[in-house]
């Protein structure tokens, strides 16, 4: 085996072990794009309505927000609103990222990075809702 | 009587050469200006392009073709266009017409309603020279959805038993407007994602997918939506709607891949509202028919 073999070899496993990470199709990952968007609408609706239960400029007032976290319902349409959010936003990133450039390298570069950033959001934006709702008040 | 003495007087005025509004100083009655776009990117691939100018006689009649082959004998024998039948069967006369990807052998110099009359070769294609694009890209993604049929159940090797594939005039209806398409190229010069993705297969591959999948005669469905359903493949696809805007043939490519995208997601039996649509355009077709309308099950035997 010559060493520009081995090297191939070794780029082929690596290639096989990116291409592993995008197991979808890419009609599976359209659909979950659209659903997550449609979802995405409704939830974001409801909690703009939230803020109509109360004077405006008095629902955002710090108490009145943590108050809100505090409430799991509430924190679970936020990690929703969260989670949908970044699938439905990172995917179209990677749709407009993928039609810049058209080499393998970019293509499996833009896979991973979307989904480490994603992954990366909704851990952080996680993290946030369950700080806030066990936070005390008092 | 006096009727026809109108009727003739039209007639007439149709014949005359095109009046050409005088608004350059180049112009003559009769005559457009022809700015020819030129590059030579076989001989000197750093060769600068430039337009070229040629004063043409026109008729009310004259294409862009014709204007341009004028100039070609009269005037510079070197400009270089590709042409066959002069009849928009052929596809290969496409290019930029004033900002539009057109056929030249399709568009008449008195519906352009300008005196001048700029051509330049057709967008997202590489130059060969002057008006003359390179297709290899093009063909290729037509290649690439295989734009044949297939059929496992055909006994082809057995000659003897062979018999023709009956269809009926409604599955015929789901895909014949999308078998009109002529290879021209207008689509794929005028679609932006095109323009950004060179591995995006275009509008006119896409709409032959189409055509392939929904023919009642091919067997390798599942297949086709594959070959399509990829990174660079029909999601791509923005839905700007030029492809079906400059297509002479009226096929339509950005339908085709609205209804092929629908049997991605699922949503099956779209290919049906082309043939209701049909049924709307003209009529009387399918009562006229309704006598002899084949059953499918008398098909499949
Ligand atoms: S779909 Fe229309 S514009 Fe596109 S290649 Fe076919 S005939 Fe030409
Ligand atoms: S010359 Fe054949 S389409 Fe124009």
């Amino acid at each position: 085996m010559t060493s520009d073999n081995i090297k191939n070899s070794k780029n082929k496993k690596t290639t096989k072990w990116i291409s592993n990470i995008t197991l979808l199709r890419e009609s599976q990952i359209m659909k979950i794009h659209y659903i997550t968007g449609v979802a995405a609408l409704f939830v974001v609706a409801i909690h703009i309505l939230m803020r109509l239960i109360m004077p405006f400029n008095m629902s955002l007032e710090f108490e009145n927000v943590i108050l809100n976290y505090k409430n799991v319902f509430y924190a679970l349409l936020l990690e929703s609103i969260l989670v949908l959010i970044a699938i439905h936003g990172f995917n179209g990133l990677r749709v407009i990222l993928l039609e810049i450039r058209q080499t393998q390298i970019w293509e499996r570069g833009v896979n991973i990075l979307v989904i480490i950033a994603m992954i990366g959001i909704i851990a952080y934006g996680t993290r946030t809702i369950i700080i806030a709702n066990g936070l005390s008040l008092g | 009587m006096n009727i026809f003495r109108k009727d003739k007087r039209k007639e007439i005025k149709n014949e005359l050469p095109l009046e050409v509004s005088n608004n350059t100083s180049t112009s003559n009655k009769g005559s457009v200006k022809l700015r020819v776009f030129r590059v030579n990117a076989v001989q000197n691939p750093n060769d600068i392009p430039h337009f070229d100018e040629f004063q043409v006689p026109v008729k009310r009649w004259t294409t862009v073709l014709d204007a341009l082959l004028d100039a070609k004998s009269y005037q510079d024998s070197s400009i270089g266009i590709r042409y066959s039948c002069r009849m928009a069967s052929c596809g290969s006369c496409g290019m930029k017409i004033n900002g539009i990807p057109r056929l030249a052998c399709y568009t008449k110099i008195s519906d352009l309603d300008t005196n001048t009359i700029t051509c330049e070769p057709l967008p997202n294609f590489p130059y060969i020279r002057d008006l003359v694009t390179d297709f290899s890209q093009f063909f290729n993604h037509h290649r690439s959805v295989m734009p044949f049929m297939q059929n496992k159940k055909a006994d082809i090797p057995n000659t003897n038993e062979l018999t023709e594939y009956k269809q009926s005039p409604q599955d015929l209806d789901k895909f014949l407007q999308f078998s009109y398409c002529i290879k021209c190229g207008l689509c794929y010069s005028a679609c932006p994602t095109v323009a950004t993705d060179v591995k995006f297969p275009g509008p006119q591959a896409l709409s032959q997918a189409y055509r392939y999948f929904a023919d009642s005669r091919d067997s390798d469905k599942s297949n086709r939506l594959k070959i399509i359903d990829t990174n660079h493949g029909i999601w791509r696809c923005h839905f700007a709607g030029s492809c079906s805007n400059v297509c002479p043939k009226g096929v339509d490519p950005a339908l085709g891949i609205q209804l092929l995208r629908s049997h991605l997601l699922g949503i099956s039996k779209s290919e049906k509202k082309i043939a209701q649509l049909q049924d709307r355009s003209t009529n009387t077709y399918r009562e006229e028919d309704g006598e002899e309308q084949i059953e499918k099950e008398d098909l499949k035997e």
